[in-house]
């Protein structure tokens, strides 16, 4: 029987916070066996990166072990002296960082980087060094590499940065590789290959992967050994796909049901027409009430916003002043958002999706082409008043709880500036409204007089949707606004925007980078890249019967999306 | 590259000319005569006057006087001092002092101020650090003037380890001590900001990279967290250069040193207008250049940073 | 898939619930008040020990400037010609300087044209620097173009050399100007050398406050730019420019004083730091009389001493990057 390769017992690291440790890691245990991956599964806070640095002893900051122990290869290297550790770094243990944008050295060629690890390892010395950092290069699938080697790191793309952090990692030939969040910056279809290439390349030399993942459905599809992690602690650890199928402990199965990735599609192509069907109907009551007010002018169709041959060209500055090089952002997008229901934008960053919701809201002018809404052309709103009663209609939640929410604003004045902006209501009816609102997006009122930094991620995205809606708007454009939470958050906003929809009848446009949170919220997709629109259809024609290659290639890119649940 | 180069230069004249149009009107557009003005209260003849007044084309509006002045600093001509010397002669005597003397201070102030603040950073917290923060403050906190007449009394008078006073030779030897008074603010300001950068660098995450890949604790600093650090040091520096030629001033004042700096003072104590214009161009100058100078320097030293 | 039977350390476990109970994700830790920005800030400020040593440093300091006569009832310009450079004693613990002034007279009452030309300085360039680095970096196109383009005329021009051009034009048209119209003309001067400082700090935090997703947010809510510049954008900009501001204080009373050095700042009639070290300079030449130098040149360092720590405690309090770890 062969020896484990790395046996984590009790571990314990805590961070120093004035004159006390406030603990990160709390007796967390796990074994990898030689060639084997072995992935660690959890929230932001879970402690998985934690404890996976401190395997190699790099904590940040105060980070230091204050119990347990880890052995490695059949010796403890809990507490090393700094040679030592140094002498198992890179030939025993790789390591590959989480973000590929910020851990090369930005002022420092590729090439001399990965022959840094190296020489500091013994490997190979100079010209052979040189060669060699060629072949490695090239092992983890780089185009090109003699010349790439002499290149600088912003001169890569996300995706060949992150090869060139695997070449490093792998340069020494180290017996396991910490994979920390590998791909989790980078496009979706970028991800599959580089983590395809990780897994043939590791599986060819041997190498043990101890893989880092906040996703339940590629961390199953790559790894044999599952380790759930949450608040510091193993929740629960087992052979990937028994805990998949079965999980135990109510965490993993609270993870598993919100994974969108895995989430059950039949269900939830019932639950979301139940939802569309409550929200027509009460969107298109709202409509004609708003007509016979006549406050816009226009007339009920069942299109609310319509884009018509939406193009935005954006000049750069070229070589020389005075010449500038056209790029085209978006080119030509025409779409039609249905009352009541919500049309999804898909598409990897640099495709032009962004663009297009921030020319619906208005904040950007299109280079040619229109949106109407309700029939009108909002270009055509220059009268102040008719701009307002426009705003009032269509309002926008962001992607990032952070910036979205203005620091110095509490969260009772973050909701009533839209109110006072439109002069809506007394005092007192405005506060009325925000307990209103704040009980619709389930927060509890005692979070009016605090602080966006006093909240969660999640609620402050709670917050952004509340003041989204405090103008009774009939169309939401949610621009990546579930990207940036964690799973279960992100369900729970999910569930939020739907039942929102059902109630008040909102027609949301749903940008997103991940097409498989588009399956539980959208009724109708528009799949794009590079500006273009190249695949336009219900979602159930998309997932089911996806006419484009592009399509296809994003749908396979889907962690996980392969594994049968038997729900 | 050019391009950028070019771009810069043209967006300097503005600048430039700006800049000298304002203090030319600060020296010149005075109410009543300014040729009395210049003169204070001592009596002038009406002879002189006339010539004076020819000579700076005051006789003509101030626009044109200000044009004529740019014309001929254009081609090297800055008038003559009332002691009837061309202005050109006294820039260029004065000049090459002030230079000599602020490359030194500069060379001082980089090497002592980013060893120390390097070791400051890697340091954090201890007792190194913290003694370095302290100097810097107070260096930062005592004029300049005190700092260079204590120097001067202890290592010029009593120690007599440097000549107290530069006079007519402008030696190497005789400016060390005051490029060491020059350089000290600068010094203080040169090691907190090496220190921040180390510190920010240290928590890098390439740098923890740099560590994961086996390298030891002397290389890691030395390859990545110094190299990194030093980018915005070497720009300040660059940058400081026309600082400490223009804060030369008081040095030279203390010291006696017959740089660009003392012959502004005097000449506006003097009130010689022409002078005084002539070196406050200059200095613009050389602020000019030295910025165009770092922006160079900070793309040849960061290859993110591409001109066009 | 390899065959299914775990190895060693690889069974399948399964925590007690109990252990790691599930937390609801939408609860608000409601035991502590609600805390903003500032007030936050204010809380790191207070356990920060060096804010509270520049801070008691400051509050005597602004005593002695408003009241001086509570610490002293000589006159600072009742001159003793017979104590001429008298050194300090028990009853005049700084000493007599040439003129037989009382040191320590003088350096009470000299606080006063320090500090206050430091804090007008600051007062003027922060207020001209953030509104025209808001609008440059706000508005943006020509407005910022032609604001930047100013900054930069004033910004080549060298601090010292040009306050003392400045200053000696000021001495001919406006000669006899007395205590306040002294210390007046120096604040004006720095000001007008000091505000491009500010504007460039201001444009930059505006810039980046700029792009943020809330101002996108207010955009769409249907809020005006102007109301947006000061709603939103100002006050979030205000961080580096307090420190900015608090740190500059130091380097303007620096500067006052280098100017009275020079013989061109302060008016001799006033009593200021800058004047006495200036006068102290012939007095102290053979080494003898330090303390006609050294009291007033030490009450001048710990001033913008105190400033410059109350400025970096400040910039430790508000900095997001410091906040972050």
């Amino acid at each position: 029987m062969t020896q484990p390769l790395l046996q984590i017992t009790d571990l314990q690291v805590a961070f120093r916070a004035g004159k006390q440790d406030i603990p990160a890691v709390r007796g967390a245990g796990l074994t990898v066996y030689p060639g084997q991956t072995v992935a660690i599964v959890g929230e932001s806070g879970s402690g998985k990166s934690t404890t996976a640095h401190a395997i190699i002893d790099l904590l940040p900051g105060t980070g230091h072990v204050t119990g347990g122990s880890i052995v490695f290869d059949g010796r403890d290297i809990t507490h090393l002296k700094r040679r030592e550790r140094e002498a198992i770094r890179g030939s025993q243990i790789g390591l590959v960082p989480q973000d590929p944008m910020s851990n090369l050295n930005p002022l420092v060629r590729v090439g001399k980087q990965i022959k840094e690890s190296l020489e500091a390892n013994g490997v190979a010395r100079g010209k052979a060094a040189d060669k060699r950092v060629v072949e490695l290069l090239e092992e983890a699938g780089l185009p090109d590499a003699a010349s790439r080697a002499r290149q600088f790191p912003h001169e890569y793309s996300g995706g060949m940065r992150q090869r060139a952090l695997i070449a490093m990692g792998l340069a020494a030939r180290p017996k396991l590789l910490i994979a920390d969040e590998p791909t989790s910056a980078l496009d979706v279809t970028v991800q599959k290959q580089i983590l395809d290439h990780l897994e043939t390349l590791t599986t060819d030399l041997g190498v043990a992967v101890l893989l880092i993942t906040h996703d339940l459905g590629l961390a199953a599809e790559r790894a044999d050994h599952l380790v759930v992690m949450y608040k510091g602690q193993v929740v629960e650890s087992g052979p990937a796909l028994q805990i998949l199928k079965n999980p135990q402990h109510p965490y993993s199965q609270r993870l598993i049901s919100s994974a969108p990735s895995l989430a059950s599609q039949r269900l939830t192509s019932q639950l979301r027409a139940e939802v569309r069907e409550s929200s027509v109907k009460t969107a298109g009551e709202i409509a004609a009430e708003i007509v016979a007010e006549g406050e816009l002018g226009g007339e009920v169709t069942d299109a609310v916003v319509e884009a018509k041959n939406l193009t935005k060209v954006f000049k750069l500055p070229g070589g020389a002043p005075g010449r500038s090089i056209d790029f085209t952002a978006v080119d030509d997008v025409s779409f039609r958002l249905r009352r009541g229901t919500t049309t999804a934008i898909v598409g990897e960053s640099g495709s032009g999706k962004s663009t297009v919701a921030r020319m619906v809201l208005d904040l950007l002018e299109p280079t040619s082409g229109s949106v109407e809404f309700d029939g009108i052309d909002i270009t055509t709103l220059r009268d102040k008043k008719q701009q307002l009663a426009f705003r009032r209609r269509v309002q926008p939640v962001f992607q990032n709880p952070y910036a979205s929410l203005d620091p110095m604003y509490s969260i009772y004045r973050s909701i009533e500036e839209p109110l006072r902006t439109h002069k809506i209501g007394s005092d007192k009816e405005r506060e009325a409204k925000i307990r209103d609102l704040l009980d619709k997006v389930s927060l509890p009122s005692a979070v009016m007089r605090r602080f966006p930094s006093e909240l969660s991620g999640g609620q402050r995205q709670r917050v952004a949707i509340a003041r989204a809606l405090a103008l009774d708007p009939e169309v939401v454009i949610l621009d990546e606004a579930v990207s940036a939470l964690d799973v279960l958050v992100q369900a729970q906003i999910l569930t939020l925007l739907n039942d929102l929809q059902a109630e008040l009848g909102l027609s949301y446009l749903f940008i997103t980078h991940d097409l498989a949170v588009v399956r539980q919220i959208a009724d109708d997709v528009l799949v794009m890249q590079n500006g273009k629109v190249v695949e336009q259809a219900t979602v159930t024609e998309v997932f089911d019967r996806p006419r484009e290659e592009y399509t296809r290639k994003l749908l396979d890119a889907i962690p996980g999306g392969s594994i049968e649940l038997a729900s | 590259m050019w391009w950028y180069v070019g771009k810069r230069l043209l967006q300097a004249i503005p600048v430039v000319l700006g800049a000298t149009l304002l203090i030319y009107a600060m020296v010149f557009l005075q109410p009543g005569d300014p040729i009395l003005a210049l003169f204070g209260e001592k009596p002038v003849s009406e002879s002189v006057k006339a010539e004076l007044e020819a000579q700076y084309n005051l006789d003509q509006p101030f626009i044109i006087q200000w044009l004529l002045f740019l014309g001929g600093a254009l081609t090297g001509d800055f008038g003559l001092s009332f002691s009837g010397q061309p202005v050109a002669d006294l820039i260029g005597r004065a000049f090459p002092v002030t230079l000599k003397l602020a490359l030194m201070a500069l060379v001082i102030e980089a090497v002592l101020g980013i060893i120390a603040g390097f070791y400051a950073g890697l340091r954090r917290g201890k007792i190194f650090d913290s003694t370095m923060l302290v100097v810097s403050l107070l260096v930062i906190a005592v004029p300049i003037f005190v700092l260079g007449f204590m120097l001067q009394l202890v290592f010029g008078v009593q120690l007599q380890w440097a000549p107290a006073t530069v006079g007519g030779d402008a030696s190497f030897q005789r400016l060390i001590l005051p490029a060491v008074v020059l350089g000290l603010v600068s010094f203080a300001y040169v090691l907190r900001l090496t220190r921040t950068s180390v510190v920010e660098n240290l928590g890098a995450d390439h740098v923890r990279t740099a560590r994961a890949k086996g390298l030891s604790e002397t290389e890691v600093n030395r390859k990545h967290v110094l190299r990194n650090s030093l980018i915005p040091v070497v720009t300040f520096l660059g940058a400081d250069l026309g600082t400490l030629m223009a804060g030369a001033i008081v040095t030279e004042g203390i010291f006696n040193i017959p740089g660009i700096g003392n012959l502004a003072y005097q000449a506006v104590l003097r009130g010689e207008g022409p002078t005084v214009v002539s070196v406050v161009t200059i200095m613009v100058l050389v602020y000019v250049v030295m910025s165009l100078l770092v922006d160079l320097l900070y793309a040849a030293l960061d290859p993110r940073i591409r001109y066009a | 898939m390899p065959d299914m039977t775990p190895l060693p350390g690889q069974t399948i476990y399964v925590a007690p619930t109990d252990g790691t109970p599930l937390e609801e994700t939408g609860t608000v830790d409601t035991s502590a008040p609600p805390e903003g920005q500032w007030k936050e800030a204010w809380k790191q400020l207070r356990s920060n020990w060096i804010f509270w040593v520049s801070a008691v440093l400051l509050v005597i300091i602004f005593i002695v400037v408003l009241f001086p006569g509570l610490f002293t009832d000589i006159n600072p310009r009742q001159a003793q010609l017979s104590r001429s450079l008298e050194g300090p004693s028990a009853d005049h613990w700084f000493g007599f300087d040439r003129q037989g002034y009382d040191v320590f007279s003088r350096v009470v009452y000299g606080a006063r044209a320090s500090v206050t030309v430091g804090i007008l300085t600051m007062l003027f360039v922060t207020v001209v620097g953030l509104l025209t680095g808001a609008v440059a970096g706000f508005y943006g196109k020509w407005v910022d173009t032609a604001i930047s383009r100013v900054a930069d005329i004033f910004f080549a021009i060298p601090l010292i050399l040009g306050a003392i051009v400045l200053l000696s034009t000021l001495n001919n048209v406006w000669s006899n100007r007395g205590y306040w119209g002294g210390v007046l003309a120096v604040v004006l001067v720095l000001a007008v050398f000091g505000w491009p400082q500010m504007t460039r700090i201001a444009r930059g935090a505006v810039l980046e406050i700029k792009s943020l997703e809330f101002i996108d947010a207010a955009r769409a809510i249907g809020a005006t730019k102007r109301s947006n510049l000061w709603r939103h954008v100002i006050p979030n900009s205000l961080a580096p420019v307090i420190v900015t501001a608090t740190v500059s204080l130091g380097v303007y009373i620096v500067a006052e004083a280098t100017l009275s050095f020079l013989g061109i700042g302060l008016p001799p009639s006033v009593v200021s730091w800058g004047n006495d070290i200036a006068a102290a300079q012939s007095q102290v030449r053979s080494g003898n009389n330090l303390h006609v130098l050294f009291f007033p040149a030490g009450a001048l360092a710990i001033t913008v001493l105190s400033f410059m720590l109350l400025g970096d405690a400040v910039r430790d309090a508000l900095d997001p990057k410091a906040k972050k770890s």
